[in-house]
């Protein structure tokens, strides 16, 4: 810490370069947690998935629905605790761009499953019993100002009603959260009977099915057992861990951890080469400063520790500002995203891992330099200056 | 007879440029009591600032043996030299080589890092070596804000705040004007005379000499002795 003095005053011995190094520093980081912080949301769902459930979808694809007969089958298929059933319902409140997931769901059922998901139990019961009844996240009654006995109106985009209309009233008798910090909320649950009864097509068919397994059964065979059952009819399944299933939804949208990752490892590239040229040209430039340094008793490896922590310094004074800003930006951006991207989030393990790469990369820029300057003759370096 | 400070035998350098050797110093003995005040002149490339940085422990003899205060220098490794030099021996250089980034106080502090020394002590022992060479009031300029003769004496007090015994200056007025040379001269005699210092001082100039107790000139990496008053 007594050397600290010695390596602030050098790392600023150009203020321009030092100043320009730690702006690109800080550029490749503040994107490292922008990328990480979306990244994040992507994976979220995998993340906080169940290993004792399972999915049953539609073998063709997840947009063909079941027959709603299924889930006694399901049921009382061996291994499986529970089950229930869920749809997609793909509209928005007021405006297009207000989109967020609505499910019809059997909404006792529902929440017996997802224990993860907390409510008011007075709250459940007077959903379930009210026909329109609604239940939605926090998030989302925040960001629409919803209050309990609002009345809410979804427009839909897929089912019509049966009288033609595409607005589907609901009334708010619940508000949610997640007890998991990393669990989002930001969808809306309501009964599937009202959707059944309304709708002008589809009847008596469920979007996909999600079943715990019974303790100690073994998730493969479940699955297999249930896709055996259903095999050669004409709705056959296909049947994953709830993890396979959350991913599988997030690779429609691209393989965004490669590009994420791919975009990250391009900036680090650069960011190595910036700096590792940077401490280069510094150490370059003062080959006699150091080695009056060692003329005074400074030992080879103290000179290494000093421009090592002088290329760590630069980094990290670069890395830490970018991190500081991004951490704000994500802050903002998870606020505005919290109902389309819910998950937005800027992990622990991000932010030491950030910092892992800084002093990674502080010592590969440094490492050469350094080199070169503990290995410096103090006899050739004085005769040359 | 006063005792003896540093002690050069049989000593040898050679220096191998590709295929050519470089005899520099040809099995040179010497010694320096403790207290001398010598000047060391000779042509260009006669060896003198080679012999200096085997005294300074800065190098070491192809053949024979450098001792200076007891220690044994040419025997000794890498890092037990660099622990030698924090403490033993204080260089002033024609060129000053001050680190330009540090304050003059900061630049005299230097040598204190390498002790255990507190940052207070550090600061209290840098300010009593400016005071000794008369820079006190300078102590937060820069080098680039001195001038040659300041930064001259930035460059001694460096030199002896770790209070070592022996000082060795490569020219140090090969860069300054007259009556700044005599000054920094008289410093350096008074550094001898007063605080005791046995100083080594290479010169190219016979003024300058006349300061040293004796003056030794070197030939081709051999030496002649010529004593002065
Ligand atoms: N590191 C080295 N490698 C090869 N040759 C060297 C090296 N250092 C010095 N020499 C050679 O040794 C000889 C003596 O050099 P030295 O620097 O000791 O001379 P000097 O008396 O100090 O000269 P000057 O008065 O010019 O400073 C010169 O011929 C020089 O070229
Ligand atoms: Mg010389």
């Amino acid at each position: 810490m007594k050397y600290f003095g010695l390596i602030w005053k050098n790392a600023w011995r150009k203020k321009i370069r030092t100043s320009l190094t730690i702006l690109s520093v800080l550029v490749a980081f503040l994107l490292f947690a922008l990328l990480n912080a979306i990244g994040y949301a992507f994976r979220a769902g995998e993340d906080v998935s169940s290993a004792e459930r399972l999915v049953v979808i539609h073998k063709i694809s997840l947009i063909n629905p079941l027959p709603i007969s299924y889930e006694a089958r399901i049921a009382s298929t061996p291994g499986v605790a529970e089950v229930t059933h869920a749809s997609w319902f793909g509209g928005y409140y007021q405006e297009k761009r207000n989109q967020f997931a609505q499910f019809p769901v059997d909404i006792k059922e529902y929440f017996a499953l997802y224990p993860e998901l907390i409510i008011a139990p007075e709250q459940l019961e007077a959903a379930a019993q009210n026909r329109i009844g609604t239940i939605v996240g926090h998030e989302l009654a925040e960001q629409f100002g919803w209050k309990l006995g609002d009345r809410i109106p979804i427009q839909a985009t897929i089912w019509t009603k049966a009288d033609g209309g595409r607005t589907w009233e609901f009334e708010l008798e619940g508000i949610m959260r997640s007890n998991d910090p990393r669990g989002s909320t930001a969808f809306m649950l309501f009964n599937h009977d009202y959707f059944d009864e309304a709708r002008a097509f589809g009847k008596g068919t469920a979007g996909w099915y999600v079943l715990r397994i019974a303790p100690g059964a073994d998730p493969v065979e479940v699955a297999n057992a249930i896709d055996a059952q259903f095999a050669n009819s004409p709705n056959e399944t296909e049947t994953s861990t709830e993890a396979a299933f959350a991913a599988s939804f997030a690779k429609q949208f691209g393989n965004i951890a490669m590009i994420v990752q791919l975009i990250l490892g391009a900036v680090f590239f650069t960011l190595l080469l910036v700096a590792g040229n940077t401490m280069s040209q510094s150490v370059r430039e003062r080959i006699p400063e150091l080695a009056v340094l060692k003329t005074l008793g400074f030992r080879d490896s103290t000179v290494l520790g000093i421009v090592l922590s002088e290329s760590i310094l630069i980094i990290a004074l670069g890395g830490l500002l970018g991190l500081g800003i991004g951490w704000v930006l994500v802050q903002g951006m998870a606020q505005q995203l919290s109902a389309s991207l819910p998950g937005v989030y800027l992990s622990p393990q991000a932010l030491l891992l950030a910092v892992g790469i800084m002093i990674g990369a502080g010592i590969f820029a440094g490492f050469f330099p350094a080199l070169k300057a503990m290995r410096l003759s103090i006899v050739d370096a004085l005769a040359r200056g | 007879m006063a005792e003896i400070l540093a002690k050069l035998e049989g000593v040898s350098r050679v220096y191998q440029k590709g295929k050519e050797r470089v005899d520099v110093l040809h099995e040179l003995d010497l010694e320096i009591e403790k207290g001398d005040f010598l000047a060391l002149m000779g042509p260009s490339g006669s060896g003198k600032t080679t012999l200096l940085n085997l005294l300074g422990g800065l190098d070491k003899p192809t053949a024979g043996t450098v001792s200076v205060g007891g220690a044994t220098l040419s025997s000794m490794s890498n890092s037990q030299l660099s622990n030698w030099r924090a403490t033993h021996v204080g260089f002033i250089f024609q060129f000053y080589n001050l680190l330009p980034v540090l304050t003059a106080r900061k630049n005299v502090e230097l040598p204190l890092l390498l002790t255990n020394m507190s940052a207070k002590e550090r600061s209290k022992r840098a300010s009593l070596a400016l005071e000794i060479v008369g820079l006190a009031d300078r102590a937060n300029h820069r080098p680039r804000e001195l001038s040659g003769g300041q930064e001259q004496r930035v460059a001694i007090a460096r030199a002896i705040v770790s209070d070592p015994q022996l000082l060795l200056c490569d020219e140090p007025t090969g860069d300054l004007d007259r009556s700044t040379a005599d000054e920094i001269l008289g410093l350096l005699r008074s550094l001898n005379a007063d605080h005791g210092k046995t100083i080594i001082m290479v010169t190219h100039d016979a003024q300058a000499a006349n300061y040293a107790r004796r003056t030794l000139h070197m030939d081709k990496g051999k030496l002649e002795t010529r004593a002065t008053a």
